[in-house]
């Protein structure tokens, strides 16, 4: 059988760390074929290896059988390699057109040509069914839209052999099944796929074949078609895992939080969340379902007070903490997963030691009379990075240096330890491998059962209606039902999700 | 690139930069039909040749430190201070003017004039900073336009209000005086005063804050990522200011180290001492760490001083000197090029 990529016997060393040990990938033509393996297992580096953004120590690359060294991403570009990032790489104020020919500009007697270039653009984004517009800003655009100029760019620079990291873990449910079309298709001409992901459902629903890592070591490759989910869990992470959530019935006490007419406007002075009454109660995982854009973002940045509430109240425990400022929000009890880790979790240049502190630095025992006490800092760090199961050379490495997975789990350590009163939980598992969500969730109801009141955001529906004890519904910035996980089904969570009228069956109060 | 490589790195690039500056700086001698070799052997006695000489790079490194670090203080915390300039024009007329004015026994005096002259640096760098952090006006700008209102301003200042003969204030009194005889005694009656001893507490000072204190643990947060320290409780706009503030104190003393120190006056300016600029190169050479900055500092007041010799007993224009200080500064900033040529060397070049 002749393959498109074939990584043999590859080793890299990080420094404390092997990132990848005698690892052995061998791609079909003309298939989608699945990378898997938890967090830190070195999924990232080695596909950056064929990228050519990293050298490989020990190991040979074959593209299309013949034996090369991908030096830099020029050399994998010219061989038709192309790669979508886990983090995007656009700039923010270009259009969709000067991101795709940035760097292979279309010229007319030596000036760009953008009419010509947005013309080449848009065939070639109706030819894959990628519906972009091509003179949109990037700064304006959704998401998946972004991606989609991501893969457009690889496209254009005549990628054959496409590699996605982790390209769902961003997405809404609506939009990864967009984005397994959108694969469909390009296989379907021809193109290979590399495919990073933790979810074990795309990976049955839309891959051919499946490689798994552990810890560096290649452990084998699979046929999709003959294996389960249980089975390939098994495999990657060395142990069965347990996909349901076990826990006791909740049971609520008295509220933690109340909000009262809250009224949020984003940054163009649209009210999005638009005059929202919710209560979380001590003891209880109230899970908030809908689709991005309702007003979560916002809803999240005003309790926390990253935002301006324009009216309305928000009290803990009775007090009011509308508009406090962010540090005043936390003292009084309030911890924060934030959705977005490499912008507001982590101060990436920091080593993930410091990082462990982000909000208790300047208390003791980790600084007196304003000098820092590195002891205890990282000793606090060492505690969490082992209870967490944080893998990291050590607790002096840079943040950046981390795994995505790794990264999250950090924050999850830093946020949870505190064990604040209310805590808010943003997409806490985006980026997660199967043992690592079933570890953050089981610490989520570990501190709903310590009595502390947990606000779970999520727009996967699988992990809102198993984690959650009840699920608030949230629409155009108002809360338009409060459902019972146990009494309804996903379809009757979509429908109102879409603003549908409340239904009878699982509708509580 | 692991840790190791990455360290030597560090120290390599500044080293491979002054080498390479010196190198060409050779060729160009040779270009213009001059004698490097005697050249640079005038340059090297010219900085370490005899006492004087030795005193008198010190002298010239003393206010290049503290630029350097006002320089590199206010990278550290993100921020592109091009205003050192005019923050050390505020700092020498500010200490000479309570030099002149204050009649105070020594042990006030001295530190006295030095605290105002820090001051009015830090004052003059804290208008920026408030601008950037209340209406994100780019420091750059403001900086840059605030060096010509310092230049001006002082001039002004000393016109109306301080002239002596000589287009210049009075002598500062001698209890405000850094000048030190028996540093002088000792170095061949170099100028060689007490600045350096304040150059070298403001680089520990500088070392101190921003590695082992929680206020230097908030400005670089803000300096690498103000979303995640707002997420922190970190005020953003506070720090911005604070960090200007330090810059310009650094600055502000550096522009004592010419007005109590050197020179005991402080003239009518018709340019920019060139000192403040300087500084931009000193923090690049020592990537913005004390201890770079110091031997960056260093080096470049050696290689001012060490150029008037040669251009006395060699015959080689000072110009020269300016040009190889130049090219460090370009090999410097352009150490990727140089990251590059190293990779292919050690990857054995092949594609
Ligand atoms: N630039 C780097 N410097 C040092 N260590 C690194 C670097 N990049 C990755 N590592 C380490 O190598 C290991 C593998 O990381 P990698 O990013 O490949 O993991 P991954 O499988 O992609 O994980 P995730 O699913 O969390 O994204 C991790 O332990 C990580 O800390
Ligand atoms: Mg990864």
């Amino acid at each position: 059988m002749e393959y498109v990529i074939e990584m043999r016997n590859i080793r890299k060393e990080f420094p404390g760390i092997v990132a990848n040990d005698n690892v052995t990938l061998q791609v079909r033509k003309g298939k989608i074929h699945a990378l898997l393996g938890e967090n830190g297992a070195g999924k990232s580096t080695l596909m950056n290896i064929l990228f050519g953004l990293y050298q490989p120590e020990e190991g040979e690359i074959r593209v299309k059988g013949q034996k090369i060294s991908i030096t830099d991403p020029n050399v994998a570009n010219r061989l038709g390699i192309g790669m979508v990032h886990q983090h995007f790489m656009l700039v923010e104020n270009f259009t969709v057109t000067e991101n795709i020919i940035l760097g292979k500009e279309i010229t007319t007697a030596g000036r760009v040509d953008l009419k010509k270039a947005a013309k080449e653009v848009k065939a070639l984004s109706d030819r894959y069914g990628l519906r972009v517009d091509p003179n949109a800003k990037i700064e304006n655009i959704s998401v998946g839209m972004q991606q989609r100029v991501e893969i457009l760019k690889t496209l254009y620079r005549g990628a054959e052999i496409l590699i996605f990291d982790e390209p769902t873990a961003v997405l809404t449910p609506q939009e990864i099944h967009e984005l397994m079309e959108i694969m469909k298709k390009l296989v379907a001409e021809g193109k290979s796929i590399i495919l990073i992901t933790h979810k074990l459902k795309e990976i049955m629903e839309a891959c051919d074949r499946c490689t798994v890592i552990r810890r560096g070591r290649g452990i084998g490759t699979v046929d999709v078609a003959e294996t389960n989910p249980d089975k390939l869990a098994a495999m990657m992470v060395g142990r069965e895992v347990n996909f349901k959530v076990d826990k006791e019935e909740a049971d609520p006490k008295q509220a933690v939080l109340q909000i009262k007419d809250l009224v949020v406007e984003d940054s163009r002075k649209v009210p999005v969340v638009d005059g929202l009454n919710l209560e979380i109660k001590a003891g209880e995982i109230l899970g908030i379902a809908g689709v991005d854009g309702n007003g979560q973002t916002e809803l999240l940045e005003a309790i926390t007070g990253l935002r301006k509430a324009t009216s309305g109240t928000i009290q803990l425990n009775g007090n009011e903490i509308t508009n406090l400022k962010p540090r005043k929000v936390t003292e009084s009890g309030v911890g924060h997963i934030p959705q977005d880790r490499h912008k507001h979790g982590l101060v990436l240049d920091f080593s993930i030691g410091t990082n462990m502190v982000l909000q208790t630095y300047y208390q003791q025992p980790f600084s007196k009379n304003k000098i820092l006490k590195f002891s205890a800092i990282f000793d606090k760090a060492n505690k969490l990075i082992k209870e967490f199961d944080v893998r990291t050379p050590s607790e002096h490495t840079l943040a950046r240096a981390l795994s995505g997975g790794n990264q999250q789990k950090a924050i999850i350590a830093r946020e949870v330890d505190r064990s604040p009163d209310f805590l808010i939980a943003a997409q806490p598992t985006r980026g997660l491998d199967v043992g690592a969500i079933e570890f953050i969730h089981s610490k989520l109801i570990q501190e709903r059962d310590k009595g502390k009141a947990v606000l779970l955001l999520s727009f996967e529906l699988d992990e809102v209606m198993n984690v959650s004890d009840r699920i608030a519904v949230i629409y155009e910035g108002k809360i338009v039902a409060v459902v019972d996980p146990k009494q309804t089904t996903e379809q009757e969570l979509g429908l109102l999700m879409a603003g549908g009228k409340k239904q009878k069956a699982g509708e509580l109060q | 690139m692991n840790v190791m490589k990455g360290r030597l790195f560090h120290i390599l690039v500044p080293v491979i930069s002054v080498l390479l500056g010196l190198l060409i700086g050779g060729i160009i001698m040779l270009v213009s039909n001059y004698d490097p070799i005697q050249a640079y052997s005038a340059l090297i006695g010219g900085i370490f040749g005899n006492g004087y000489n030795i005193g008198e790079t010190i002298r010239a490194a003393s206010p290049l430190i503290l630029s350097g670090l006002a320089v590199a203080f206010a990278f550290r915390t993100g921020l592109f201070n091009i205003g050192v300039e005019g923050q050390l024009l505020v700092g020498w007329l500010a200490s000479v003017y309570v030099g002149i004015h204050f009649d105070l026994p020594k042990i006030i005096h001295l530190p006295l004039a030095v605290i105002a002259g820090a001051l009015a640096g830090a004052l003059w760098g804290v208008l920026p900073g408030i601008l950037k952090a209340r209406f994100k006006v780019h420091e750059v700008i403001t900086t840059i336009m605030m060096n010509y209102i310092a230049l001006y301003v002082t001039n002004a200042i000393i016109r109306a209000y301080m002239l002596a003969p000589g287009e210049r204030t009075k002598d500062i009194k001698e209890s405000a005086s850094l000048a030190s005889p028996w540093l002088q005694q000792m170095t061949d009656f170099s100028r060689l005063h007490y600045g350096i001893l304040v150059a070298l507490i403001g680089a520990l000072f500088m070392w101190f804050v921003l590695w082992k204190t929680t206020t230097g643990y908030e400005l670089r947060a803000v300096g690498f990522n103000q979303h995640a320290s707002q997420y922190a409780g970190i005020s953003v706009s506070k720090n911005i200011i604070l960090a200007m503030a330090i810059s310009g104190a650094f600055a502000g003393a550096a522009g004592t180290m010419e007005g109590l120190g050197t020179y005991q006056y402080m003239t009518i300016n018709n340019a920019f001492t060139g000192v403040g600029f300087d500084g931009i190169a000193v923090s690049l050479l020592g990537a913005n760490g004390s201890i770079g900055i110091i031997v960056a500092a260093l080096l470049f007041g050696g290689l001012k001083i060490g150029a008037l010799t040669m251009q006395s007993t060699a015959g080689v224009p000072t110009e020269l000197i300016g040009i190889v200080i130049a090219l460090i500064i370009f090999f410097v900033a352009s150490s990727y090029l140089i990251r590059w040529l190293t990779n292919r060397f050690t990857k054995g070049g092949k594609i």
